[in-house]
């Protein structure tokens, strides 16, 4: 019974969360601010996982397609597909979900155990509209564009780590990756990045904005924002690639 | 002020108080208004009308003692940045703060974290000051100068302070009216000079604990 609990009071900090702000211009600076923090700040990471995960699926791939009637290009369409598809914005999210969801959940339970939130609240500030929702938004806004700078880098990484390793030829890779391309795969990646932003940056707000007690409770809130987010994201991946792709 | 022992249930007060725990019970009265009869856009008016000093300060971490300041300014009136910057500065000046405008709170002491929370409490001329253990965590010098400066500011800003606190140097210096709680209720009130002289044992107990108090009760 205690999930519907958390169901029902994780709905009630949204709404709050949603709320006017206060005053727009402050609000456009956090969104400032917590788009360098959330998503500028990531980039670095993203990028290296991507161009390494390109690289392997790759080699990955040249090592299972050995048969002579799957043809070289094919090595292309599967890291092309894998990246845009599965890749980028599935696993992208959850290695954000770890590095931005502690981060989260861990500033806003530093912030309750040492009154901060209670502070907003007595200056009469919507403490969850100030906090959690230029987040969101700055996630929801952002990912997207983390998710499309990791496909590049992913097929980028791709084909100079598989020329170099003389799996594929150039000329083989880009006609894999052109190879019956449907524009489709990126909105629907698009889509799923979006979702997951919003899970990204809202459960662990909200395991954090509930922390009770002092900094060993910060720490368990921050793993148990991340093991949510985690588990979330798998669970909508699944849900949206039946909605969206069956 | 509102003394009590540890668990007693004072800082439970407070929070009820300033709307933070919800009553099951009873009525809070800001000048006749029951705040938790109000409605949300009401309550919130009342809210800017108080400024609170909590126990360790609660200052914004990623902000400077000078953003810290400018903060409740820039939330709920519409001063040009120059004004909330001056506005700020005489905050500081005023606890006697001048060269940590640009600190943050994890480079400032105690003491000057509890000065920077009663600047920012000023900053927007509250009605109301609710303090939760000024004194807790500072030596006995600086608890002095917290006690004066709240003392001082209630008289010059003309505001109703509520102390709680189990300091008994700062009832004797800053106390006017004196509520003893024990065990979660209202168990004795009065003046300084009564609380030094009530039979009351509970209250005896808690104001003669300290060597300091049983001396000075001897004198009288």
């Amino acid at each position: 019974m205690k999930i519907f609990f958390h169901f029902g009071r994780y709905f009630m900090l949204m709404k709050r969360s949603f709320g006017k702000p206060e005053k727009l211009s402050i609000f456009r600076n956090r969104i400032f601010e917590e788009i360098t923090i959330l998503g500028v700040n990531s980039l670095g990471i993203v990028a290296i996982i991507s161009v390494f995960m390109g690289a392997v699926i790759t080699i990955q791939s040249a090592f299972n397609f050995e048969n002579p009637l799957v043809p070289t290009y094919a090595i292309g369409v599967a890291v092309r597909d894998s990246m845009i598809l599965e890749f980028s914005p599935a696993i992208v999210s959850l290695i954000l979900a770890g590095k931005v969801g502690s981060s989260i959940a861990s500033e806003i339970g530093t912030m309750r155990v040492t009154e901060q939130i209670d502070a907003l609240e007595i200056m009469g500030v919507n403490s969850a509209g100030y906090l959690i929702q230029p987040k969101i938004i700055a996630s929801v806004l952002f990912n997207p564009i983390l998710i499309i700078f990791s496909m590049f880098l992913g097929i980028f990484g791709g084909y100079i780590f598989g020329v170099i390793a003389g799996v594929v030829s150039d000329n083989q890779f880009i006609e894999g990756i052109t190879h019956d391309f449907r524009p489709y795969n990126v909105v629907y990646a698009l889509i799923k990045s979006a979702v997951f932003a919003f899970l990204i940056a809202s459960v662990p707000a909200y395991h954090g904005y509930y922390t009770n007690g002092g900094a060993l409770e910060v720490g368990r809130s921050s793993t148990k924002g991340v093991v949510y987010t985690s588990v979330l994201i798998l669970a909508f991946d699944l849900i949206l690639t039946q909605l969206l792709l069956a | 002020m509102i003394i009590g022992e540890s668990g007693s249930g004072k800082t439970t007060l407070l929070k009820c108080m300033v709307g933070l725990n919800e009553v099951d019970s009873g009525e809070v009265l800001f000048d006749n208004r029951n705040f938790y009869k109000l409605n949300f856009k009401e309550k919130k008016e009342i809210r800017k009308e108080i400024g609170m000093l909590f126990q360790g300060g609660a200052l914004f971490d990623s902000k400077t003692a000078e953003e810290n300041v400018v903060f409740p300014l820039s939330m709920f009136t519409d001063l040009s940045e120059s004004e909330k910057r001056d506005r700020a500065n005489f905050c500081l000046q005023r606890v006697n703060l001048e060269n940590a405008n640009n600190l943050f709170p994890s480079e400032l002491s105690g003491g000057m974290k509890k000065r920077v929370a009663i600047a920012r409490a000023i900053a927007v001329q509250p009605k109301y000051l609710f303090c939760d253990e000024p004194n807790s965590g500072l030596d006995p010098k600086t608890s002095i100068v917290i006690d004066n400066l709240i003392k001082e500011i209630t008289e010059e800003y003309n505001i109703t302070t509520i102390v709680i606190t189990h300091d008994m140097n700062s009832v004797i210096e800053i106390g006017d009216n004196i509520m003893f709680i024990y065990k979660g209720e209202k168990w004795w009130e009065g003046s300084k000079e009564e609380i030094l002289k009530t039979d009351n044992k509970e209250v005896c107990d808690f104001v003669y604990a300290t060597k300091f108090m049983k001396d000075l009760k001897s004198k009288f």
